[in-house]
C-alpha cells in the first residue's frame, strides 16, 4: 500500500526522510512498524534513525488513530482564556487523558503548541472544523454530536450488510 | 488579454522560456518593446481588472485566512452564493486573505460598480439575507455591521483606516494582506509586485542590493535582531559554488501567528523577497521550512511557487538575467526547537532537529556545509519595499537602534485582537489600549506577555516603553517572533510561568544538560508553590518547597548562560520576569496560600451558599469525587476533604451558588 509513495522519492536521499514520513502518516494515519523498515531500506539508513527521527518530531504518531481526532490549542491566549478547563472537561468527558485514544476507537484527544487562531481564544479543533470561543458547557453537546453521527453511521452500516 | 502570461500580440516573446527582461515593467505600463494601442489598452483594461477599478457586477470579498475560517467564513460564504441564486443576482466572489481585525472576522467586503469598496464585520450567516438586500438590491449601506470603506471617509461612514483600530498603525508588510486575492500573481504584479525583483535584477548589482539592505538598518524579525543586510554581506563575501537561502516559518511561538497570515495573504511577496536575497547572496537554491500546522499556507505557498515557474519568475534565467533560482518548501514536523537556525538546518537535512554549536554559523557553514542564510518571513516579506522606495525610507522609520515597522499578534483579554502593524518606537500602552481598545469586560489590566515563551510579562509600570529590540530586552522581555498576549486581572502569574515552563520542558530537545533537565527542575520548584498542604502537613515537603524558591534565581542564571541554543537561553525569562515584576504575587501564594486570580485551584475553596442553591443536583452529578451531598429541592453541601478542586460544580451552577475563595 505505502510502495508507491516510498518509490516517488529518490533513493538513499536522507533529505526526503521527513517528507516521506509524513506523507505515511497521511495515508495510515500513523507509522506502522512496516513502513519504517521499508523507508530504512529504500533510503538506506538505519531503522533506528528513521525511528529516532519518527519520534523527536511531535506530529509522527506510533498508534493508530481514533475516528473522530480533537485537538486542544494550548497557546498562550487560549491559556489565559482557560483552554486547562476546557482540556480537563474533555478528558473527564471522554475518560481518556490527552495523547490517547478512546476505547472504542472513536475519539483521540490531543493538544497542539498554538493553532494560531489565537483571536478567536479558546479553540478546539475536530478533525477539520474549528470550534472557537467555547466553554466547558457546551462540550458535552459538541462531543455528542459526534457520537449520534458515529451511532448513525454504524446503523447504515448494519442495514447495508444486511441487505 | 485575461492574465500577463497571455501575450498582447505576435510580437510579446515572454515565456518561463524564453524570457524578457522588461516582462514586470511592461505588465503595468502596457508594452514596451513595440508600440501599438491596442496593446496598450489591452494592459490598461487588464490592470484595471486586476486593481478593482473597473467592473460591470458587484464584487464580494470575502476574508479567509485560517482565522476567518476559523470564525465561519466558509459557511458565509456558501450562504452568500445561495443568496445571491435565490434572488438572481450576478456578483463575483473573491476570497481574500485576513486584513488583521481577527476579532471582527468573518469581514464581508462589497464593492458595487462604480462605488467604493466597503468592509462589513461580523457577518454570519444569518446576516446574508439582510446584507445581500440593502447592498446589493437596494443599493444602500448595510450600516448595522459596517466597517469602514475604502475610498473617502464621510461622517457616517469612516474611512477604513481612520477606525480606531487601524488608525495607529503603519502597514508595509501587511499593505496587500485582506486586500488582493492571495493565489493570483497577477493581482500582486499589478498592486506592485516584482517590481523590486525587476529592479534588482536589471540595475542594482548584488552589492548595491546587498548596502540598500544594510543602510536601511533592517533587523532579523525572528526575534534576535540580527542585521539583515551584515548577514548577507557575509554570505557574499563566502566563496563556495552552492549557496543557499532559507525562509524561516516554522512559527513555533505559541500566541504569534503573524507569518502565517503574511504567507496566507501574500504569499507572492514573501518569494520576492528571497528571490532578492538569493540574487544578492548569490544563492541558487531556496527552501521555505514552514510548519505542517499551517496547511493553507503551505498551499498557498505551493501555489504561488508553481506561478512564479510558470511566469518566469522562479526557475533558470529568471527574467533573462543569468539568474538561476529553484525554490522548494519543506514542511516541519511538528518541533518549536526548530525554529532554532541549526535545528532547522538538520531537520531540513532529514535528521532530528537538534541545535549545534555555533560558531561555525550558517552563513559560513550552513545546509550541507555550505554558507546559508536565514531569516524570517517579516524580514523577507520587508525587502521589497526597502528595494523599492529605498534605505532611507525605511531608516526614517523607527528609533535609532530599530527600524522599520514590526507585525505583532495580539490576543488575549484585549477587545481588538487581531494583526497589527505597527512602526518602531510606539509605546505597548499605545498597541493595547489604543490600538488594541483595552481590557474587556471591565477588568483590570495586569500583564503583556511579549515574545512568547522567550519572552517575559511586563506590568502596567512599564507600559510606556519604547518597543524596540533593545528597550524590550531592558525591561526583561524580548522582541521574540512578535505574539503580544495581554492578560488581566483573572490571569495567575505563577501559573503562567508553570504554563511556559511545561512548553519549553516538552519541546526541550534534550541535547543540552542545562536545559534538558534544568527546565525540568524549575518547572518542579514552580509547580510546588501552588500544591494544597494537606491536613497533616509533611514537613519536609514544606521544606522542600522553601528551599527551591531559594534556588530557583540561580538555577535561572545558570540555564541562562550555559544552554547551547536559544531555546535554553532564554527559557528562564518568563520566571525571571515574573519574579521581577510579581514577586508580592509569588509570596502571597506562599505565606498566604491564595491565589487571588483563582486560578491555582488546589489552593481554592468551593463553597455552595445555601440561601442561592435550590437543589437541582446538576453539581451532584457533575462531581467526579463524590463530594457533594443534599436532598433533592435541597440546599447542596461540599465535603472539602474530599473535593479535588477540578471547579466542575463551579462551572456547570446555574444559578451560581458555587463560590470560590
Amino acid at each position: 500500500m505505502h510502495n508507491h509513495i516510498i518509490q516517488k522519492y529518490p533513493k538513499n536521499d536522507r533529505s526526503n526522510l521527513i517528507a516521506l514520513l509524513q506523507d505515511i502518516q497521511e495515508i495510515y494515519g500513523y507509522l506502522p512498524e512496516e513502513a519504517i523498515k521499508d523507508i530504512s531500506e529504500h533510503l538506506n539508513i538505519p531503522v533506528s534513525s528513521v525511528y529516532g527521527v519518527a519520534t523527536f518530531y511531535n506530529q509522527f504518531r506510533l498508534t493508530p488513530l481514533g475516528k473522530n481526532v480533537i485537538r486542544v490549542c494550548r497557546g498562550t491566549a487560549c491559556h489565559v482564556k482557560n483552554s486547562a478547563n476546557l482540556l480537563l472537561a474533555l478528558e473527564t468527558e471522554l475518560g481518556i487523558t490527552a495523547g490517547k485514544t478512546t476505547r472504542d476507537k472513536l475519539f483521540t484527544l490531543e493538544t497542539v503548541a498554538c493553532i494560531g487562531a489565537c483571536s478567536i481564544a479558546p479553540v478546539i479543533n475536530i478533525n477539520d472544523e474549528y470550534y472557537g470561543r467555547i466553554t466547558v458547557k457546551e462540550i458535552p453537546k459538541i462531543i455528542n454530536k459526534y457520537r449520534r453521527e458515529a451511532t448513525v453511521k454504524s446503523k447504515q452500516e448494519q442495514t447495508e450488510s444486511v441487505e | 488579454m485575461k492574465s500577463f502570461i497571455e501575450k498582447c500580440c505576435e510580437q510579446c516573446w515572454h515565456s518561463a522560456e524564453t524570457p524578457c527582461e522588461q516582462f514586470i515593467a511592461c505588465c503595468v505600463d502596457g508594452p514596451l518593446c513595440h508600440k501599438d494601442e491596442k496593446c496598450q489598452e489591452k494592459f490598461k483594461q487588464l490592470n484595471s481588472v486586476l486593481k478593482y477599478s473597473e467592473h460591470d457586477i458587484p464584487l464580494i470579498f470575502i476574508g479567509m485566512g485560517t482565522c476567518g475560517l476559523a470564525s465561519g467564513a466558509d459557511k458565509v460564504k456558501k450562504a452568500i452564493e445561495e443568496e445571491l441564486s435565490k434572488n438572481n443576482l450576478k456578483a463575483k466572489i473573491i476570497p481574500t486573505g485576513c486584513i488583521g481585525y481577527c476579532a471582527k472576522e468573518p469581514i464581508v467586503d462589497i464593492k458595487l460598480p462604480g462605488k467604493d469598496r466597503i468592509s462589513y464585520c461580523e457577518i454570519f450567516p444569518k446576516d446574508v439575507h439582510e446584507l445581500i438586500k440593502t447592498t446589493l438590491i437596494d443599493g444602500n449601506v448595510y450600516k448595522k455591521k459596517l466597517l469602514g470603506t475604502y475610498g473617502k471617509g464621510t461622517d457616517s461612514i469612516p474611512n477604513i483606516n481612520e477606525i480606531p483600530f487601524f488608525k495607529r498603525q503603519l502597514k508595509v508588510v501587511l499593505e496587500n494582506c485582506g486586500v488582493i486575492n492571495p493565489t493570483s500573481i497577477d493581482e500582486y504584479i499589478s498592486a506592485g509586485g516584482f517590481k523590486a525583483l525587476d529592479k534588482s535584477l536589471r540595475l542594482l548589482t548584488p552589492e548595491t542590493v546587498i548596502r540598500t539592505v544594510k543602510e536601511s538598518g533592517l533587523r532579523g524579525r525572528g526575534g534576535a535582531g540580527f542585521l539583515t543586510g551584515l548577514k548577507w554581506e557575509l554570505a557574499y563575501k563566502k566563496e563556495s559554488d552552492t549557496k543557499y537561502i532559507i525562509c524561516n516559518a516554522d512559527e513555533g511561538d505559541p500566541g504569534a501567528f503573524m507569518d502565517r497570515s503574511v504567507l496566507e495573504s501574500d504569499p507572492f511577496r514573501v518569494i520576492e523577497g528571497m528571490i532578492i536575497g538569493a540574487y544578492a547572496i548569490g544563492a541558487s537554491y531556496g527552501y521555505i521550512y514552514c510548519r505542517a500546522e499551517y496547511p493553507l499556507a503551505i498551499e498557498r505557498l505551493q501555489n504561488a511557487i508553481d506561478k512564479c515557474k510558470e511566469y518566469g519568475l522562479l526557475g533558470k534565467n529568471i527574467l533573462n538575467s543569468d539568474f538561476d533560482f529553484e525554490l522548494k518548501i519543506k514542511k516541519g514536523a511538528g518541533a518549536f526547537v526548530c525554529g532554532e537556525e541549526t535545528a532547522l538546518i538538520a531537520s531540513i537535512e532529514g535528521k532530528r532537529g537538534m541545535p549545534r554549536p555555533r560558531p561555525p554559523y550558517p552563513v559560513e557553514a550552513g545546509l550541507w556545509g555550505k554558507p546559508t542564510v536565514i531569516n524570517n518571513v517579516e524580514t523577507f516579506a520587508n525587502i521589497p519595499p526597502i528595494i523599492n522606495r529605498g534605505q532611507e525610507w525605511f531608516s526614517s522609520i523607527g528609533t535609532k537602534s530599530s527600524k522599520g515597522t514590526k507585525v505583532f499578534a495580539l490576543s488575549g483579554k484585549v477587545v481588538n485582537g487581531g494583526l497589527v502593524e505597527v512602526p518602531m518606537g510606539i509605546t505597548l500602552r499605545e498597541v493595547v489600549f489604543d490600538i488594541g481598545g483595552g481590557i474587556p469586560n471591565d477588568k483590570k489590566f495586569k500583564a503583556i506577555q511579549i515574545g512568547g515563551p522567550s519572552g517575559g510579562c511586563l506590568p502596567e509600570s512599564v507600559l510606556d516603553t519604547e518597543v524596540d529590540y533593545e528597550s524590550l530586552k531592558e525591561v526583561g522581555a524580548m522582541m521574540g517572533s512578535g505574539g503580544f498576549v495581554v492578560m488581566d486581572e483573572d490571569t495567575c502569574m505563577v501559573d503562567v510561568a508553570k504554563f511556559f515552563l511545561t512548553f519549553i520542558q516538552n519541546e526541550s530537545c534534550g541535547k543540552c544538560v542545562p536545559c534538558r533537565e534544568g527546565t525540568k527542575r524549575m518547572l518542579e520548584i514552580i509547580e510546588r508553590i501552588p500544591v494544597r498542604y494537606g491536613n497533616n502537613g509533611n514537613k519536609i515537603e514544606q521544606l522542600q518547597r522553601f528551599k527551591g524558591i531559594i534556588h530557583l534565581q540561580r538555577l535561572a542564571d545558570v540555564i541562562k548562560d550555559t544552554s547551547l541554543c536559544g531555546l535554553g537561553q532564554s527559557a528562564p525569562n518568563p520566571v525571571l520576569s515574573g519574579l521581577r515584576y510579581f514577586r508580592e504575587e509569588y509570596e502571597e501564594h506562599l505565606f498566604e496560600r491564595k491565589c487571588k486570580a483563582k486560578v491555582c485551584k488546589e489552593l481554592l475553596t468551593y463553597e455552595i451558599d445555601p440561601e442561592l442553591c435550590n437543589g437541582c443536583a446538576v453539581c451532584l452529578r457533575n462531581c467526579s469525587a463524590d463530594a457533594i451531598i443534599g436532598e433533592k429541592k435541597q440546599p447542596h453541601q461540599i465535603i472539602q476533604i474530599k473535593c479535588t478542586k477540578c471547579g466542575m460544580c463551579f462551572e456547570s451552577c446555574r444559578f451560581e451558588a458555587v463560590k470560590v475563595y
